[in-house]
């Protein structure tokens, strides 16, 4: 394996009034025992925008990921600042369950829960407080037309989610989480166990949905960073190397470990 | 930002929940191990009385073989002497132990390593059954059956020892096998096949490689199962005869601390001397089973397989 | 000799003792059944026993078996699924858990006699409940805590992590995700250990003896006030189950009949026992393929 200069890195920075961002982080370091898993994590994801985080597995674009919304917390110590609206949600005052309504995420693999296709949405709707049932009916049919999948399902609403295939059940998920309003929504590898008849229409639902969502996404296929994301994130064992526009780091990036990496000369 | 900072960090009924819930499953959980402790304390104060309160030497109890509470013998002191007991209980637990492993040992050789998919679905219904049968249903059939023909056989009553070895053997057969069963299960499948490609016919391949990786399973299970058969009470106690005798034959009556619990502690009086005896011997009971389970825990620690 | 001769050997002894372990079974069941059944009728069922004549029947304890079994699965449950729930969500990776651990381990692996006797130290002497179905349905639980705490946190350890981290995400707390989503999957496990336990609770006799007691008052089966000594749904009262009653008439039961009852009591007994074993694997497989939506 090729050794590169951690220490030699290019992060775009972004003016927040310009560019309003969805969420930032500051100095995020993370800790397995005393394995060092992620170093200086500082970035900013803009609003509305889908950013990619890529690099090869092991880099820690998925720790860094879940660390975003706390999902680490049982099993890492994550320090350092993520700013939500301007509150540091890895504070330890933060009430990590509320947070989470505004931080969404989907998982690797598809994951239902062993209901009915409607109260896969409506469940945790329910429990959020949300009674009423045509506003509950109402919510799960928009997040399912968000997430692509309302016209492939609305007949058979009743059907368990399980005899869904596993395309249908990823973007189940994604409605999911969509259903509940977060702002930002995390994807940690979203595609990776679909054919590719059903990442191609996940997405398309995740195209539509950057309008109103700020989407972070960690993927392993550079295809679909450069197809679907406005900016992208490269990490290397631990640090972030090199952030800027999509199209910049697949056409001109500025360090050379990034461009090994796209290039497939990596490793 | 204030408005969205207060949001994030006033507690919700999901944080109330869940500090309700983890306190909840706390408490089941507290309560079970003060359950453990009290058992160990009342039942530890019970029996230490004899010693400190009715001035009887630890001694003389393990070693003695009079039981005989309620009478005091000739030099004054009460017979306590818990030996034919401790003999009983020992001899049918090694005995029926020693007498359930080759079959334990086939079984589970029969449904891993003989015939894997038909053994595994004809033998574990086998297993599971031997299992949910009562041990007072064994008891009777031991009582209709087994009495009968020892004493048709061996003359004499038929109750004792013998008898009891035959009935703990089926008790504990599928203990020992279902445990077997899941430590033959561990031995990593190149074990074997390293073997056969060698050349080595099946049974080689079992008896040089799965036999020996899978020793420290074996004794666990074995444990197991005595563990099992010692404390086993009603089952033994209806065809061992209760007579509180060191036994001189496989088959002339005997009993076991079981037994003698089992029969004595409704016919002595709470607080005295002969109550006392027999908590001494629930005693020992309590404690060989936590010596059975640190024996289980120190084998586990060194038969493990390193991944 | 030929290592083929000794392999055709060793296969042959073990086959052969397996074949003598069916056997030992097969002789067991049909011998309980063939004595068994021939005494089991309606009357037999309905009518209670008799101490000294012949032609008595099992009625009430049979209803006292199914009464400790419901009570002490109604005690039993919720602090085993607490405890299942807090070992596998809560509890923290220390010396504290550890003890947790093996102290339950222990208390599985107690002589069921020395349970029963605790239960008769603290609740029918200490706490003067006497001989009583509640003393009785406390000291069945203590007998089956452990191994059903066990087998509740094992069903909710099986269910995929992903399931755990899909509550999570969606803004559960611990609690609402295991109760909410991973306790309604790990369902079809729970409930076969249930059936199960209540298998292993249905034939325990050793731990009932000094606590619900060797007797059986003949009770009333019009009488549905709790607090009426002949009303069947009084837990104060002693009350000998079917797993008992075999016991006690072998050990001294003197009435003339007493080998035909037990025989039919047995039978009673291993045929409740089949019927929780067999319905756990149905139940167990049909809550599973509905909940999984596989066909």
């Amino acid at each position: 394996m090729k050794t590169y200069n951690l220490e030699e890195t290019y992060i775009h920075k972004f003016d927040p009034i310009e560019t309003p961002l969805g969420l930032e982080t500051k100095d995020l370091q993370v800790f397995y025992g005393d394995n060092h898993a992620m170093y200086n994590g500082s970035l900013q994801f803009p609003k509305n925008a889908i950013t990619a985080l890529i690099g090869a597995s092991g880099s820690g674009k998925s720790t860094f990921l879940r660390s975003l919304n706390r999902m680490n917390d049982d099993i890492a110590t994550v320090k350092g600042k993520i700013l939500y609206q301007d509150v540091d949600i890895n504070a330890s005052e933060i009430n990590v369950y509320e947070m989470r309504k505004h931080v969404g995420m989907v998982f690797q693999r598809p994951n239902p829960f062993a209901k009915s296709i409607f109260n896969n949405i409506a469940y945790p709707l329910r429990k959020a407080g949300m009674k009423s049932k045509s506003q509950l009916a109402e919510r799960v049919e928009k997040s399912l037309v968000q997430a692509a999948l309302w016209d492939e399902v609305k007949d058979d609403l009743n059907r368990s989610a399980l005899a869904l295939s596993g395309g249908q059940q990823q973007r189940l998920c994604i409605a999911r989480a969509l259903a509940m309003n977060p702002d930002v929504l995390l994807l940690d590898e979203p595609a990776s166990a679909l054919d590719p008849i059903s990442t191609g229409k996940l997405e398309q639902a995740l195209y539509d949905l950057q309008k109103h969502y700020t989407i972070i996404m960690v993927t392993h296929s550079m295809q679909q960073a450069s197809r679907v994301s406005d900016y992208t994130a490269f990490f290397h064992m631990g640090h972030i190397l090199e952030f800027d526009r999509t199209q910049r780091i697949f056409t001109r990036p500025h360090i050379q470990a990034t461009e090994d990496y796209i290039s497939g000369n990596f490793g | 930002m204030d408005e969205i900072k207060r949001q994030l960090t006033k507690a919700s009924k999901a944080t109330r929940q869940d500090r309700y819930g983890k306190w909840i499953a706390f408490i089941c959980t507290f309560l079970i191990g003060l359950l453990v402790v009290s058992i160990f304390y009342l039942v530890a104060s019970k029996g230490l009385a004899t010693f400190f309160r009715g001035h009887i030497s630890l001694w003389d109890f393990l070693t003695h073989q009079d039981w005989n509470p309620g009478q005091v013998s000739k030099n004054g002191v009460p017979s306590v002497g818990a030996l034919p007991m401790i003999v009983g209980s020992f001899s049918v637990t090694v005995l029926s132990a020693i007498l359930a492993t080759p079959f334990a040992i086939s079984m589970a050789l029969f449904m891993t390593e003989i015939a894997p998919k038909r053994g595994q679905r004809f033998l574990q219904p086998v297993i599971e059954l031997l299992v949910g049968i009562p041990s007072v249903v064994y008891g009777f059939v031991g009582l209709t059956i087994i009495v009968p023909v020892i004493r048709a056989i061996f003359g004499g009553t038929g109750f004792g020892i013998l008898a009891g070895t035959l009935v703990l053997f089926v008790m504990v057969l599928p203990t020992i096998t279902s445990m077997y069963v899941d430590s033959l299960r561990a031995v990593p499948r190149f074990y074997r096949e390293a073997a056969l490609a060698l050349g080595a016919t099946r049974w080689q391949s079992i008896y040089k490689v799965v036999l020996r990786a899978s020793i420290p399973g074996l004794l666990t299970a074995i444990i197991f199962g005595m563990a099992r058969a010692f404390g086993e009470a009603l089952a033994v106690q209806m065809v061992i005869g209760n007579a509180s005798l060191l036994p001189h034959n496989l088959i002339s009556p005997a009993s076991t601390l079981t037994s003698v619990l089992t029969t004595g502690i409704g016919n002595t009086v709470m607080g005295t001397l002969p109550n006392n005896a027999l908590w001494s011997l629930a005693l020992i009971l309590l404690l060989m089973s936590l010596g059975f389970n640190l024996l289980v825990r120190l084998i586990g620690r060194q038969g493990r397989f390193t991944k | 000799m030929n290592a083929k001769i000794i392999d055709k050997i060793a296969t042959a002894i073990i086959s052969l003792l397996v074949g003598v372990v069916v056997l030992i079974l097969v002789a067991l069941i049909g011998y309980i059944l063939f004595t068994g059944l021939p005494h089991v009728s309606w009357h037999f069922l309905t009518s209670p026993s008799q101490a000294f004549l012949s032609g008595g029947g099992i009625g009430d304890q049979l209803f006292n078996s199914f009464y400790l079994l419901i009570l002490t699965l109604l005690i039993s449950f919720p602090i085993a699924l607490g405890a299942g729930i807090y070992l596998f969500e809560y509890a923290p990776k220390n010396w504290v858990t550890n003890t947790i651990r093996v102290a339950i381990e222990v208390l599985s692996s107690l002589p069921s006699v020395v349970v029963g006797l605790f239960g008769f130290l603290l609740f029918v002497v200490e706490f003067q409940l006497g001989f009583s179905i509640l003393s009785g349905a406390i000291a069945l639980t203590f007998f089956n805590l452990p191994l059903l705490t066990r087998s509740i946190e094992t069903s909710l350890s099986s269910v995929p992590k992903l399931q755990r981290e899909a509550g999570l995400a969606l803004g559960f707390s611990r609690w609402q995700t295991v109760l909410g989503v991973i306790f309604p999957e790990a369902l079809p496990g729970i409930l076969t250990a249930i059936i199960l336990s209540a298998g292993r609770i249905f034939g325990e006799a050793a731990a009932l003896i000094y606590t619900a007691g060797q007797s059986a008052p003949v009770l009333n089966f019009a009488n549905w006030n709790p607090f009426s000594p002949t009303s069947p749904l009084n837990f104060m009262r002693p009350a000998e189950t079917l797993a008992v009653h075999i016991w006690k008439i072998n050990s001294e039961g003197i009435m003339p009949d007493a080998s035909a009852v037990s025989a039919g009591a047995s039978a009673v007994l291993i045929l409740a026992v089949l019927i929780f074993n067999v319905s756990a694997r149905w139940l167990g497989n049909r809550i599973y393929r509905k909940v999984t939506a596989s066909k």
